[in-house]
């Protein structure tokens, strides 16, 4: 069994697992944060989601995030897990637990890390939709670009 | 030699995840250049790329036995 706090897995996240990681007698609180696949996005319906990773390097982003995190609020502990594959609409993609001797740090060090997880850690979607697919390709997270030619 | 790693619809219309090519000692924008030239239908333009890992510019030079990975835009999360 792993104890890492940085993994990319290909099944179902056991979302306790990934609290269970960053607690600490010091802490306070503990944020987890679960993002999930939505299945309405601006009126177009999704019947599920591909998941495809660089395993690798996205750890090495996570253990960046992580570092960056520590450096603003050094009391914070992170754990980041992030499925890939096949998923349904409601299925959990990512988990991330922050813990901290108090709530507020512990908030905002979460949504900082789910930020920077849309920006730098190399892990795309695919959207599969009634009328077709689609790689998702923005940090904005909604904007397809079909022929490869996303505007940065 | 060196390495290229390909994700999400650079894989698909590449059909392949990982070439091995004999273009060391070129910078990132040399082999992009080359890339568009072997597959037409590949834009690389607005492409991150990362060399063993981490991101790199387009005048990162590139040694033998490097990988190099071609980083859309991403949308994880």
């Amino acid at each position: 069994m792993t104890t890492s706090l940085f993994e990319i897995v290909d099944k179902p996240i056991d979302v306790e697992k990934v609290r269970q990681k960053v607690t600490d007698r010091n802490a306070g609180a503990i944020t987890v944060f679960i993002g999930t696949v939505r299945e309405m996005t601006k009126g177009k319906k999704t019947l599920h989601l591909e998941y495809q990773a660089y395993p690798s390097m996205a750890v090495k982003m996570f253990e960046q995030i992580s570092k960056e995190i520590q450096e603003k609020w050094s009391e914070a502990k992170v754990a980041i897990t992030h499925r890939v594959g096949h998923l349904d609409i409601s299925d959990i993609a990512v988990v991330i637990a922050v813990s901290s001797p108090h709530r507020k740090i512990a908030y905002e060090a979460n949504e900082y890390a789910i930020d920077r997880i849309k920006q730098i850690v190399p892990i795309w979607k695919k959207e599969y939709w009634e009328d077709g697919t689609e790689w998702i390709g923005d940090q904005l997270e909604n904007v397809p670009y079909p022929k490869g030619n996303p505007s940065i | 030699m060196i390495n290229i790693l390909l994700f999400a619809h650079l894989q698909e219309i590449i059909g392949e995840s990982k070439l091995c090519v004999d273009q060391s000692d070129r910078t990132i924008g040399q082999i992009k250049e080359w890339m568009e030239i072997q597959y037409p239908q590949v834009n690389l333009q607005h492409v991150m790329t990362a060399v063993n890992e981490e991101f790199a510019t387009d005048t990162t030079v590139v040694k033998q036995g490097d990988t190099i990975a071609f980083i859309p835009p991403i949308s994880g999360g």
